[in-house]
C-alpha cells in the first residue's frame, strides 16, 4: 500500500475543511455575528458612558471572543463522525493527531482569525485606546489558538453524546479561565501603561503546550468516540 | 507480585476486600475527627486576631485540601484504567469524583462563612476561593460527561481523558488566578499566617486532616463497593455471594 505522506494528508484535510467552509460561508459568519451582538449588549446592560466601558472593554471582547469561539466548536468533528470520515481516518494507519490538528487549525482560520482581525473594531466601539489594538489582537491571536486545541479535545469528547453543545463549554470553559485571566490582564496592562509582556509570554506558554500535547489527548478522544 | 496486583484487580476479591477494611476506615476517622473537634474547639488557644472565629480552619483547610487530593486521585485512577484497561481503576476514579465534589463544596461554603466575619464580606474574589471554585467547576464538568454516555465503557474512557487533561491543567488554573489577584490588587485580605501559626493550634490541624483523610478511604471503599455492584450485577459471582 503507498501511504500518502503526513504532510500532504494533513494539507489535504486542511484545504478541504476551508473548501466545505467556502460553500457555506453563512455558517462561518454566524460565530462572528453573535460576536458583534455580545459585546453589543454590554453597554446597554451597563451604562452607554464611553470612559466606564473602557474599564471594562478588554475583559468584554475576551469574553465575547471566548463564548464565540465556543459556539462554533460544537460542529467540528460532528459531520466527519457522522459520515464514517473519521473511521477511516483512525483505519488510515495516518497519525490521527496531526490530521486532527489539520482540521482544528481550519476550524481556528474560520472562526478564531476572523474574531482576531474583528476585534479592534469591536474593542473601539467600547471605548479601546488604539495603541491597545495591537496587544487585544496578539492575545487573541494566542488564546483562540489555544482555545481551539482545547475545544478539539472537548468536542472530540463529547461528539457521540446527546446536547453536546452545552456539555461542551461546561467542560472546556474551566479550562479556559487562564486565557481569559492572562488576556484581558494584557490588555489592561497595556491601558494602564504597564509591559504587557509578562501575561503574553504566559499565554504563549499556554499556546505551544496546548500545540504538543493538545493532539495526543485529541486522538485518545476520537479513538474512544468512534470505537463500537 | 503481579499475580497479588491482578488478583486485587479483579472485582469479586475487591469487593470483598473493600467490605473487610471499610469499618476500619470508616471507625478510626470517626475517632480521629472527633477528637479533633473537641481538641480545635475547647483546648486550642483562641487566635490573638480572630478569637474565636478562626476555629472553622480545622473544617476549611482539611476540605480544601482534600479536595486537591481526591482530584489527583481521581486523575490518577483514570490514567491506570485508561493505559492497563483495568476497569476496577475507572470504578474507583467513578467513585471518587462525588466525593471530590463535596470535599471542594464544603471548602467554599467554609470560606464564604469564615470570610463573612472577617472580611465583612461572604464572597471575595481571593486567589483560594477562585480556583476552589473552578475546582468544583471541573468535577461538575466530570461528573455531567460521566452521567452524558449510555455505554459505561464508553464512559469511563472518555471521563478518563478529561480528568488526565484537568490535572494538568489545575496547576495552570491554580498560578494563573493566584497572579490574576495579585496583578489585580494588592494583598488586602487577612490571610492565616502559615509558618506563624502556633504550634498547640496546628496539632488539632494535623488530626483533623489524618481523619478527613480516613473518612475518604471509608467513603471510597463503600463508594467503589456500590460501583462494583452496579457493574458486575449480571456477574456470577455476586450471586453465588449473595
Amino acid at each position: 500500500m503507498i501511504r500518502t505522506p503526513i504532510r500532504e494528508a494533513a494539507k489535504l484535510v486542511f484545504t478541504r475543511d476551508l473548501t466545505l467552509a467556502w460553500r457555506r460561508w453563512d455558517e462561518v459568519a454566524q460565530p462572528l455575528i453573535f460576536y458583534v451582538v455580545v459585546t453589543t449588549m454590554f453597554p446597554l446592560a451597563t451604562t452607554p458612558d464611553m470612559s466606564a466601558l473602557r474599564e471594562i472593554s478588554g475583559g468584554v471582547v475576551w469574553v465575547a471572543a471566548l463564548l464565540a469561539s465556543l459556539l462554533a466548536l460544537e460542529a467540528l468533528f460532528r459531520a466527519d463522525v457522522e459520515d464514517g470520515t473519521m473511521e477511516q481516518w483512525v483505519l488510515s494507519g495516518q497519525p490521527l493527531g496531526w490530521l486532527l490538528l489539520a482540521k482544528v487549525a481550519a476550524h481556528w482560520v474560520l472562526t478564531g482569525l476572523p474574531l482576531v482581525v474583528m476585534s479592534p473594531i469591536v474593542g473601539t466601539g467600547l471605548g479601546l485606546p488604539y495603541d491597545a489594538w495591537g496587544v487585544l489582537m496578539l492575545s487573541l491571536l494566542l488564546g483562540t489558538g489555544t482555545l481551539s486545541v482545547l475545544g478539539g479535545i472537548g468536542a472530540a469528547l463529547t461528539v457521540g453524546v446527546r446536547r453536546g453543545s452545552v456539555l461542551l463549554s461546561l467542560l472546556v470553559l474551566p479550562l479556559a479561565m487562564p486565557l481569559l485571566i492572562f488576556g484581558a490582564r494584557a490588555v489592561g496592562m497595556q491601558m494602564d501603561g504597564d509591559s504587557p509582556a509578562g501575561p503574553l509570554q504566559l499565554l504563549a506558554a499556554i499556546f505551544f503546550m496546548a500545540l504538543s500535547l493538545g493532539p495526543i489527548a485529541m486522538s485518545a478522544a476520537i479513538r474512544i468516540s468512534v470505537e463500537n | 507480585m503481579w499475580t497479588w496486583f491482578h488478583k486485587l484487580a479483579s472485582p469479586p476479591h475487591a469487593y470483598r476486600i473493600l467490605g473487610r477494611i471499610a469499618p476500619w476506615f470508616g471507625w478510626s476517622s470517626l475517632a480521629l475527627i472527633l477528637l479533633a473537634t473537641w481538641w480545635g474547639l475547647v483546648r486550642a488557644p483562641a487566635d490573638y486576631q480572630q478569637g474565636d472565629g478562626f476555629r472553622i480552619l480545622y473544617v476549611h483547610a482539611p476540605s480544601a485540601w482534600m479536595s486537591m487530593f481526591t482530584y489527583v486521585v481521581m486523575a490518577v485512577a483514570a490514567a491506570v484504567g485508561l493505559v492497563w484497561r483495568i476497569k476496577l481503576a475507572h470504578a474507583a476514579a467513578a467513585a471518587c469524583a462525588p466525593i471530590g465534589a463535596s470535599f471542594t463544596f464544603l471548602a467554599l461554603a467554609t470560606g464564604s462563612i469564615w470570610g463573612k466575619p472577617m472580611w465583612g464580606t461572604w464572597w471575595v474574589w481571593d486567589a483560594r476561593l477562585t480556583s476552589e471554585l473552578l475546582l468544583l467547576f471541573l468535577y461538575l464538568g466530570y461528573m455531567a460527561l460521566r452521567a452524558s454516555f449510555d455505554d459505561p465503557q464508553r464512559a469511563d474512557r472518555a471521563s478518563a481523558v478529561l480528568a488526565i487533561v484537568g490535572v494538568i491543567n489545575v496547576p495552570i488554573i491554580h498560578y494563573s488566578v493566584e497572579w490574576w489577584t495579585t496583578l489585580h490588587q494588592p494583598a488586602s485580605v487577612t490571610k492565616l499566617d502559615k509558618p506563624s501559626i502556633q504550634i498547640a493550634m496546628l496539632i488539632p490541624l494535623f488530626i483533623m486532616m489524618a481523619g478527613f483523610q480516613l473518612y475518604f478511604g471509608w467513603a471510597i471503599s463503600r463508594r467503589l463497593r456500590g460501583e462494583i455492584l452496579r457493574r458486575e450485577r449480571n456477574a456470577g459471582w455476586l450471586k453465588e455471594a449473595s
